[in-house]
Order: C-alpha cells, then structure tokens, then sequence
C-alpha cells in the first residue's frame, strides 16, 4: 500500500511529506531526481521508478510532483488514480492546487492526508464526507474561528460513509434548490497536412452542480442515448437501469461532481468545427523562412467559432519572427520557441490570417521537423457529437427544484500537422 | 489528550503517531486514553482511537492494543469494524506473530461475510496485504459462498474496496465455465467505472476468466467485445495512468489481439503526447499492425519520422521495418518509405533505416537489392556501430552485386582497430564472404583481415572467428564456401514477442507492477517474498469434463507435485557426469572432417555411460535392496502371454493421469508431463513433451540418474521432427532395470535429465511401485506360509486403506491387473481375509495380508518383507490401485 508522499516543486525543493507507516528517508526522492534529471522535460519524467527497495510513483500537476513511495506490489493505477484524487481535494479546498496554496493551509492538508488514508488503505476521498470532517477555509470562518477559538473540524460522524450511498451527506437543507448540468465536449483530432482528419474522437462529460435538499433521486434522459456506447459513471449511477432502458438514474452527491464521462469514436458523427490553412517553410541556406496560417470556420452548426488560439511549437533552429495578424494579437517566445496566437472570435467574412517571415540562426542548417499547430476554440450551446437531454425527474422529494442544461463544445487534443 | 476538541485530539493523535517511537517511554502513558477513547460513545472517537494506537509502532504499547482491537473488531458501529479491520493489518506489520496468537486472523476472516460492504473491502484489503507475506497461508481461502458474498459488496463499497476486492477474485479459480461466466457477468459493469483502477482490475479478472470460456460460446464474443471501450477511454485520461494502461494494453493485444484489432486510431501519437507514452504507443501499433491497416500505420510513422525527438524517431523508422517483416504485402511499400527516410540525409534516421533494412533483406532475401546503390552512396555518413555492421553485413551477402564490393570493405579495414568489436566480426564475416565469391581479386584483403583479427586482436571472440575461417580456408575451401555462404533461415515475424508461459502468468497480474514491467512479480519484488505463482486456468470444453481428472484445475497444488531439481547440487553429480549426447548405440563415429574439440567430449560421456549399463556394480552399502538386478532381466518379458494367470484382465496394471513434471517455466518453454504404466510386462514411460517456447525444439535425449531400482531408459528418446512452437508430441518411452543402482530417498524417486538443443533441464518424480511388480509374482500356498513365518515379526508393517467400498472378490482381481496376486481367502468371524504376494523387478518378494470387513470401507493390510524399505511404498501402491 500507499508508504509515504513528497510533494516536490519544479525547482526539485521537497515541500511537504507525509508517511502513512513507517518513516522513509528523503533520500528516496533521489532516484526521482535522477529520472527527473535524465527526462530533462518535466513532463517527460517517467511516472513509475524502481529504486533497489521502492517504488515510486509520481504525477505532476500543476507545476507540483506528487511521488509516492511504495514498497509491496500495489496497482500503479490505484495510486496514481489516489494521487489524482489528493490533487483534485486540495484544488477544492483551497481553490488552486499550487506550492504557496498548500503551504499557507499546511494544516488543513494534513488533517486531509490523514483523513484519506489510513495504513496506505484510502479511508475518505469523497469530498462530500471530507467537507464534513473538515470544513473548508473560508475567509469568514478564519474570522470566527480565531474570535471563538473554534476549529475546522467537524465533529459529527460523517454519516453517509457508513450507508449505501456513501457519496452523499446526510441532512442537506437549501432554500433554493437546482440542479445544474454541464455538458461539455472536446474534440481530439489530428488534421494531417492536406487537411483530411487522421483520427478524431470526442471526449464527453456531463459534470453537474447539484443542489437539492434531502434525498433527491433523480433521472436523466437523453433525446438520442444510442450516441453513448463508452461510458464511464460516476458510482452513483445505477447501472442495470442504464442497461435496461438507457436513462441515467442515481441519488446525487451534493455539490460539483462528474456524473458521466464518455467517448463518441465512429467518425462520422465527429464533425471538425474549424479548418487551417498553412504554408511553413523554410528556405535552403538563407536562414529564414515564409509563415502563412488561415484559420477559418467549417462545419459549426450555425454557431460561432470564438476563444481560438493556435500555438506552435517552432523548430530549435527557429530565432524570431516576425509576423502581422489581421486579428488578434501573437506572441513569440524564443527561448520555448512557443508562438501563441490569440485569434479571439472568428467571423467567417473576414478570415483570421498570421503571415510574415521566420528568422533562422544563420549557419544552422534546415530543420528537418514541420511543426505541429495545436489549436483551442469554444463553441457555446452546442454539443457538437449532437447530444441532448431530454428530461430530468425527480422523486423522492417533494419541492420543485429549478433546473438547467449548458452545452458547451472545446477542442482538446487538436492538432494540424504541416 | 483527554480534550473534548476533536480537532486538537486528531492533532494531539497525530503528535504522538511521529514521535513515539524516539519516546516509547512517554508514549505509553498515553495507553490509558487510548483504551478509554475505544469505548467512547461516539463511533469517530473510538474508530480514531483505535486507527491511531495501530500507527504507533512501539512493542509495549502494541500488547495493550489487543483488547480494544478485539472489541473494537466486533463494534456495532460499521464504521468502527472497518476501521479495525485496517488495523489488524497494521499490527501484523508490527507483530505477526502476535497476531496470529490472538486469532485475528480469524475474526478477520469473519469480517469478510459482514453485512456492511465497507467492511467486507476492507476486510479484504487488509487479509491480502497479510497473505503477501505468507505467501503459503491461504487466508483468502475462497469457495463458492464467499465469492458471492464478494460479488455483492463489490456493487455497493467505494472503488477503492472495488480495486481490492476485483483483485482478490481475479486469484479465484473457478470450479467450472459456468461459474467462471457468472463471475464474469457480474464483474463486467466495472468497466464503466470512472476509476480507471477499478477498470483495469475488472479487465484482469475478464482477461483471466475468460481463457476457461469456450471460444464458440456467445458470451465470449460480446465478452471480448465490451473489453474494447473501456481499454480505449483509459487512453483519454492523464498521460500518467494512459502510461501504466498503455503497458498493459500491451499485454493484452498479444494475449488476445481481436479486442484492440478496429482501435488502431487511437494510439497515433499526438506531438505532445510525453515521450514514455509516445514510445508505448508506437509499440501497440505495430503490433495491431494487420493488412488491413498497413497503409495508415506507414502514414503516420513516416509522420513521425520527422518528429523533433530523436528516440522517438529511431523507434518510428525501427516500427516501419518491422512493419515490413510482419505484414508481408507491405514490405514493398515500407521499404520506398524507407529511403524516401535516407534521401532526407538525416543522420540518425539513414543509419537507423539502414540497420531495418539489413533486417527486411534477412527475411526477403534477394527481393529489393535494387535499394543497395542507394545505400551505398550513405555509406560515409555512419558513424554508429550498429548501422555500421548492418551496412557491411549487406555489402558482404551481396558481395556478387556490388561491383566495388572489396574497395568498401577495404575502405572499413583501415580503422580496423578502432571498431567496436560488432562491427569488426561483421566486418570479418564479410571480407571472407566476399573472398569466397570473388576469390581472385580479394585474396589481398582476406589475408590482411585474417591476420589483424586473430594477430592483433585482443578479444577472444574475434581471435577465435578469425581462427575458424582461416582454418576452413586453407583445409576445405569447398566445406568452408558450404559453411560460410549456407542458406540462412529467415528471421521471425516478431522478435519481440514476450515467451507465451510468462505473457499468461503477465495477464494474471494486470494492473499490477508486474504488468508495467512486463517481469513475473518474482524477477523484481523485494526479497522474493510473498510471491505466489499465477497461471491462467485451462479451458473447460464442459463441465462435464472438467470434472474428470485430466481437467483439475492447474492452479491447485497436486500433494506429490514433481520437484523440480536445481540446476546444482551433490546428488547431481552423477548425472552431470553423464555427458547428454544423444544415447546411440555403438561407439560414436567422427563423421565431420571438421576437428572438433566436441566430439572428444561426447566420446567420453558416451563411453562411462555404456559402461554403467554393462559393467557390474556393487549396491551402495547399507541399502536393503538386493543386487542380482540383473536376473529379472529375462523375466519381465519372458513371461510376456503368460500373465492372465487366470483372470482375463488384459488391460494392464493401472495407469495414473498425467501429471506435469516440468514446467515450462523452468525449462525455458519445454514442458513435460507424463506418467508410469506398465502394459504385458515391459515398463515404460508415457511423456508428452510441449513446446511453449518461440523456438523450434531438437535434438532430444533423455538420461536418468541412478536410482533405487536401477531404471533405465531402454532406448533412447526418439521425437523424429522438430518440436515446432506450441506443438507437442507423445513419446512412450520403454524403461528396463538394468541400470545403476543407488539407494534413493524417497525410495521411489526418480532423478531425470533431459537435454534439447537449447540446453539441459533436470527434474525429478516419484513413480509408483507397482510398475515393477512382475507378472510371476504369484507364490506357491507353501512356499508362502514358509516364507510368512521366516520373516521376522518385526518386518511386518500395518497400514490402514481407508474409504473403499469394493468386495474381496473385486479387490482381488483390480490387484491382480497390477500383479498383486491373491493366493488364498478364508473368511474369519465375518471378515474376508486375502493372502497376497507380489515380486518386484529386483526379486524382492513381499507379502501381504489384507483383512476386509464388509461395514467398514476401511481396510487393514499388513505387510512382510524382507527388505522392509519397500513396504510403506507397496501400500502406496495398492491405495493407488484400489482407488482407481
């Protein structure tokens, strides 16, 4: 099971550790540096490293790594999925997982780790029953707590882990109750260079924000449930009745949760919103080059592309550029060699363009690699796999509660090759 | 301590967790609180208590922890037990020993039927983290009732109970398919967790279930087809967990290619995808690489090809070639890729497609020379070792070609020395290639390299090449054109593949640390500790076969499981000694002209082994066993149509199923199972030899050691082809009794070599004695009383044979087919009394009283001998046949 976690910065500092058995020594942390080392991009550190008594087992998020020390055969998966998981609580706690956020609450954090797991077994990672161990720090509840000398801790047992529905608390009372629904997807494509898409998939959630007093039991309907093949749910979803009649029915937790997630594959249902055309090149021995990018609306359904932002990674040869934009504003980093283009809204009357000249170190000979261009845009209230709810019902209680439905399409993983 | 603040307890707690270990005195006077908080109405104090008193790792404070676990273990409230249950695991961490004492274990093992689900999963956790260091306990016994039991919390507990409790099923073993469908059915929604732990469990315990589904069933179908999904969507999340996914999804397309064979798309690597996942990726596809396909895969991995990352672009041009080898319809097309890869002058990417393209030439030999100019013309370019002896490797194949063949090589020849030795062996191996295509012009260059490899050369490998070649020269330029210029095979499609055995034991231990280092857990767990073996179960066709013998499920233990012997030890000496040519009969012949310092060796082993069958030898002293080994030479077969002795049993004494004396693993992928029979006399040796290896196994031959009863090949081990892989062949092999003898301990333990072309493996077994029960063991009426009262009391031996329900009369005659012949039956006070004897190969009579009560299925047999060693094996013998 889980031994201990170091939390380490990008600058290789341990911040934080915290053993769950016995104590191991830092040291340990070495081996991840020496990886770390050899990886040279802190992306790249490989996320499970031997060392001669250990294992350890890292993710990097939000400029921190999570390693983790283990010593007894244990899933990578589980603690990778736990570390996740510590990342995702501390982002709800304190608004940002970051360096300066965990060290100003290094209390609350280790009250959490300990709450979280037990001798390496996870204990409470809901953060429904964590809120109510501890409560979240609020600026009020610092004022009242130091006027009244009381603490973050609650001190009533946190009922809903004991009962069948261990995601939810118990005695949940609003004046208004909603329930609102997100339904948010991303397009993961690769364009390649003549503009025919290689591979494109579509990454669906539906995250909710659910709140409803007592014991809501709600069920969601789809117009077209037949879209959703590979679905991964939340645990409260009952599965047989998916199964059997292809309607999402659960008791909620209270608050934000993911309640589905799932992946549209078959390619003709992924429509591709926005096309690119584009000229790199780079001329023999003249140490420069031509840039020429057009980013244009496809099929949209009728709504706007906006929120487009292209970035390219430029070759290492590549020294500055120097370029106009009929729109927007770019910018060019020469020491990441990372051009970011920030588009803003495209109107299909005037075509977004970016052209000018690359300067190459001089000497340097061609680069050989053609950048990839990975782009971001939003669509607002649209999903663009062509998903819809139908209808959501509640039992159980009696109040009527408001409820709302946003669609919303992003690109993920989209890229054009050149 | 004793605060009512629950925040300063926790806080206080936690103090005390760091810090008793550097005070053990301080903190035992914390006990008392301690015990006090365990009964403290409110369940989150006393599941506190009790979770904090497990983590402080001092002795004295552990004994007082006892009593208020074990309250603490029985809590009403669930939340409390499951705490506890948690914590049993921690004190055993601490204190096994005390552990067991207090019979934790066992209420433990109760908390596994808790109605609470939390409490089941953690009961579980808590048992399997036990169990990994008792790796022979069988604490997580499972039978039918708890798996159900399991199956039922697995719906309801948190997904971190789903991983441990998907876990533990997946070390299951299922009676029958039927239940193996069931469990399958039941665990199959786990897929669609949004945990992708809880989803790779569920893949394992479906990977591992499956294999005893039968392929034609529906079930399998949608089975394999609900695998697929869930596998592509771990691709989506965070490239930390798509990396541990990608090495088991690695696995899985080689055990199962057909879930992933429609899901090449998703594994084409985005620009900025992480390195680590960018080389997994590359790596499943061109393993999914198909016909179909070919032409997308080529695509990208040109694409690829002029990625910034070096190590992901060699490995993209190293796919593209195996792409060639594998898909044959492609290779001409990868190969165009590939020099439209040179012409890109790319140092690293030429020397890299140089290197694929030697590859593609081994197994399309004289197909696409039309490539070498272009190759040639990069030939200044290189300058790593690898690419280097690929391109000589081709100059010297296709010496005949390549007009200026000898100014190449003799353009490498001058740096000779500061090659590295893979490129001056190829360079070696090509220049006398090329002498003996163009023998004129080259007898220059030949003369040079001979002389700088085995004059100048400091490394024995290349001295002794160099030696050979010249010695083939200048004796037999014919043999050495024959030998040097021989037809070579064609390489394999994948040389990449892992060894089948380890791929099954690899699948039972997906999701695991095992599966992302694709190395059984052995290879690598700390002290080897808390490893139990794994294999898939076999196939079940029905479940009426599965209940017979043959179709025991592999994964239970059999009692008297074949040892297999370590590869060094005392009692092997003979056996090494023994050189493994392959036994001929008759001096060895030197027939190649070629002197071999081998042949003198197999002369030698040949020459001692002929001489312990022939020559007399003395019984080792002290053993009991008689040395006129020879005698019964001529009477086990003498008596060959004399043996119905009455009864018409023709079938022979009784055969045992065959049991697996060597496991693949341990023979690198050459199993043998086998069994004893006897049939009209002669002995022999029923083995059936599988090949799990990649290779193609000869060259077979089987030696024994010297054993008790002087058994012994009686000819030698004939398989007439070579073992193809995943073939297997049946092999009786007759045994006689003429050979060395040697007290052995078991008595009946048999010691075996046997030697393949790849190397010689050495295992042993016990065979039951009754195959050396002769056929004229039948003794007179009295001659037997004569000899029952001269055997000294004290040689007489009583076994009981319990659970028997057979009648005198059909015990008689089951023993009679083994030549255990009855002489007499009185019926004395309502018992039935069989006066038995039966002769061993050796001449050892032995007698045997044998009193049946027709209530009781218990039997008493009370045996006389005067070599009283055999008699515990005489009545292993006949509770063998009398039960079968």
């Amino acid at each position: 099971m889980i031994h201990s976690l170091f939390l380490i910065n990008c600058s290789g500092d341990i911040f934080l550790e915290k053993h769950w058995k016995s104590v191991v020594s830092q040291s340990v942390c070495d081996y991840f540096f020496e990886a770390q080392e050899k990886a040279i991009d802190v992306e790249n550190v490989p996320p499970v490293i031997s060392t001669p008594h250990h294992y350890l087992i890292s993710i990097y998020r939000d400029k921190i790594f999570f390693v983790s020390v283990i010593q007894t055969e244990v899933p990578p998966l589980f603690v990778i999925e736990f570390l996740h998981r510590v990342a995702d609580t501390f982002q709800d706690y304190f608004g940002e997982c970051s360096e300066t956020a965990i060290k100003d609450n290094v209390v609350i954090v280790y009250e959490l780790l300990e709450e979280m797991l037990d001798n390496g077994f996870p204990l409470a990672t809901e953060s429904n029953i964590l809120k109510e161990l501890i409560k979240p720090p609020t600026i009020l509840r610092s004022v009242v707590n130091s006027i009244t000398g009381s603490s973050n801790v609650g001190d009533t047992l946190p009922t809903g882990q004991l009962s069948n529905i261990p995601w939810r608390r118990a005695g949940v009372k609003y004046t208004n109750n909603e329930a609102y629904f997100d339904v948010i997807e991303e397009i993961d494509a690769i364009i390649d260079k003549s503009g025919s898409t290689v591979f494109a998939e579509i990454q669906g959630v539906i995250d909710s924000c659910i709140k409803l007093s007592g014991m809501p039991d709600l069920s969601l309907s789809f117009m077209n449930p037949r879209l959703l093949d590979d679905v991964s749910f939340h645990p409260c979803i009952r599965f047989k009745r998916w199964e059997s009649e292809r309607v999402l029915s659960f008791i909620p937790p209270d608050g934000n949760f993911r309640l589905i997630s799932y992946r549209v594959s078959s390619q003709n249902l992924v429509a591709i919103p926005v096309y690119v055309k584009h000229m790199i090149s780079f001329k023999e021995n003249s140490s420069s080059g031509r840039f020429d990018v057009t980013i244009g609306p496809k099929q949209n359904m009728g709504k706007t592309v906006e929120g487009v932002v292209m970035t390219v990674h430029m070759p290492k040869a590549v020294l500055n550029m120097s370029l106009s934009a009929t729109q927007g504003s770019y910018t060019f980093d020469p020491v990441t060699k990372v051009l970011t283009w920030d588009v803003g809204k495209i109107t299909p009357q005037k075509l977004p363009n970016l052209k000018g000249i690359v300067n190459l170190q001089s000497g340097a000979p061609k680069p050989e690699e053609n950048p990839s261009l990975n782009i971001q845009f939003k669509i607002q209230q649209l999903a663009i796999s062509g998903l819809k709810v139908n209808r959501l019902d509640m039992y159980g209680e009696k109040y009527k509660p408001f409820k709302g439905v946003k669609y919303i399409t992003k690109a993920g993983k989209f890229q054009v090759r050149t | 301590m004793q605060t009512d603040n629950l925040e300063l307890k926790k806080l206080v707690y936690l103090y005390l967790m760091n810090y008793a270990k550097s005070q053990p005195d301080m903190a035992i006077m914390a006990v008392n609180t301690f015990v006090k908080d365990c009964e403290d109405p409110n369940p989150l104090i006393r599941a506190l208590a009790v979770r904090t008193m497990g983590c402080i790792r001092v002795d004295k404070i552990t004994e007082y922890l006892c009593e208020p676990l074990r309250k603490c273990l029985k809590d009403e409230d669930p939340y409390v037990r499951k705490t506890a249950a948690v914590c049993v695991a921690k004190l055993h961490d601490i204190n096994a020993q005390l552990v067991e004492d207090q019979g934790f274990l066992d209420t433990l093992k109760d908390l596994i039927s808790d109605s609470n689900p939390m409490v089941v999963a953690n009961a579980v956790a808590a048992l399997s983290e036990i169990a990994e260091s008792h790796p022979s306990s069988n604490l997580l016994d499972l039978n039918p009732q708890s798996i159900n039991k399991l199956l039922t919390a697995l719906n309801e507990c948190t997904e971190w109970g789903q991983i441990f409790i998907l876990d533990c099923l997946a070390n299951y073993m299922p009676k029958d398919d039927r239940e193996a469908q069931s469990i399958c059915e039941r665990v199959t929604p786990r897929l669609s967790h949004a945990n992708s732990a809880v989803v790779l469990s569920a893949v394992k315990v479906l990977m591992k279930f499956m294999e005893m589904l039968s392929k034609d069933l529906d079930y399998y179908g949608t089975l394999l087809k609900k695998l697929a999904p869930p596998l592509v969507t771990l691709l989506s999340a965070e490239p930390e967990l798509q990396y541990v996914a990608l090495r088991n999804i690695n696995l899985i397309v080689q055990k199962r290619p057909e879930i992933l064979k429609h899901e090449m798309k998703v594994f084409f690597v985005k620009y900025n995808d992480p390195i680590y996942v960018k080389l997994e990726k590359l790596d499943i596809m061109i393993r999914l690489a198909s016909q179909a396909n070919i032409a997308q895969v080529l695509a990208e991995l040109k694409e690829y090809a002029t990625e910034v990352d070096v190590d992901f672009v060699r490995k993209a041009v190293r796919a593209i070639g195996r792409c060639a080898i594998k898909v044959e319809q492609s290779a001409e097309r990868c190969v165009s890729t590939l020099l439209d890869l040179i012409q890109t002058k790319v140092n690293y990417v030429v020397q890299e497609a140089i290197v694929v393209i030697k590859d593609i030439f081994r197994k399309y030999p004289n197909k696409y020379e039309s490539v070498i100019a272009t190759l040639c013309e990069n030939l200044d370019s290189l300058d790593e070792p690898e690419a280097r002896a690929a391109m000589i490797w081709i100059v010297g194949e296709y010496a005949e070609r390549i007009d200026n063949a000898d100014e190449l090589l003799e353009s490498f020849l001058e740096g000779f020395h500061d090659e590295s030795t893979q490129v001056q062996l190829q360079l070696l191996t090509a220049i006398v290639k090329l002498f003996l295509k163009k023998p004129t012009e080259t007898q220059e260059l030949v003369q040079q390299v001979l002389s700088l490899a085995t004059q100048d050369s400091d490394n024995p490998d290349l001295r002794d090449r160099g030696y050979i070649y010249w010695r083939l020269l200048s004796t037999d330029p014919v043999a050495a054109k024959e030998v040097v210029l021989a037809e070579k095979p064609l390489i394999s499609e994948e040389t990449d593949l892992i060894e089948p055995t380890l791929l099954d034991e690899l699948i039972c231990h997906i999701g695991t640390l095992a599966s992302v280092y694709h190395k059984p857990p052995g290879a690598f767990v700390e002290g080897g500790r808390g490893v139990v073996h794994k294999s898939l179960p076999p196939r079940t066709g029905s479940s009426e076969s599965a209940e017979s013998p043959d179709t025991a499920p592999a994964g239970v233990p059999a009692a008297d499981q074949p040892s297999v012997i370590p590869t060094q030890g005392d009692l092997l000496g003979d056996l090494l000694n023994l050189d493994l040519g392959p036994p001929v009969s008759g001096p060895p012949v030197a027939t190649s002209s070629v002197q071999m310092g081998a042949v003198d060796l197999l002369g030698g082993g040949l020459d001692s082994l002929m001489g312990g069958g022939s020559g007399g030898f003395a019984p080792a002293p002290g053993t009991a066993v008689p040395s006129n080994t020879g005698a019964p030479l001529g009477s086990g077969l003498g008596d060959l149509f004399d043996l119905t002795g009455g009864v018409g049993t023709l079938s022979g004494s009784y055969v045992a199923p065959k049991t697996v004396w060597l496991p693949a693993m341990k023979a690198k992928g050459l199993e043998i199972s086998g069994t004893f029979s006897r049939q009209v006399g002669s002995i022999s040796m029923d083995l059936v030899l599988t090949n799990k290896a990649l290779q193609v196994m000869s060259d077979f031959a089987i030696q024994f050691n010297r054993n008790s009863f002087g058994l012994a090949p009686a000819a030698p081990l004939q398989v007439h082809a070579p073992l193809a892989p995943n073939q297997s062949v049946e092999i009786s092999l007759p045994l006689n009794t003429v050979g060395s003898v040697m007290k052995m301990d078991p008595l009946n333990n048999l010691q075996v070599a046997v030697k393949n072309n790849i190397d010689v493996f050495y295992f042993s077994t016990l065979y039951p004695l009754h195959i050396l029960f002769v056929e004229d063991g039948k003794m007179e009426r009295q001659m037997f009383l004569a000899t029952w009262k001269d055997i000294p009391n004290e040689n007489e031996t009583q076994f009981q044979i319990k659970d028997c329900s057979l009648n005198a009369d059909s015990v008689s005659s089951k023993l009679q087919g083994s030549n255990i012949f009855t002489i007499a039956k009185r019926n004395v006070e309502g018992q039935d009394m069989l006066y038995q004897s039966l002769k061993l190969t050796n001449g050892i009579w032995v007698l045997a009283e044998l009193r049946i009560q027709p209530s009781n299925p218990s039997f008493t047999l009370s045996l006389k001998c005067r070599a009283p060693e055999v008699s515990q094996y005489v009545y292993q013998a006949y509770e063998t046949i009398l039960k079968n």
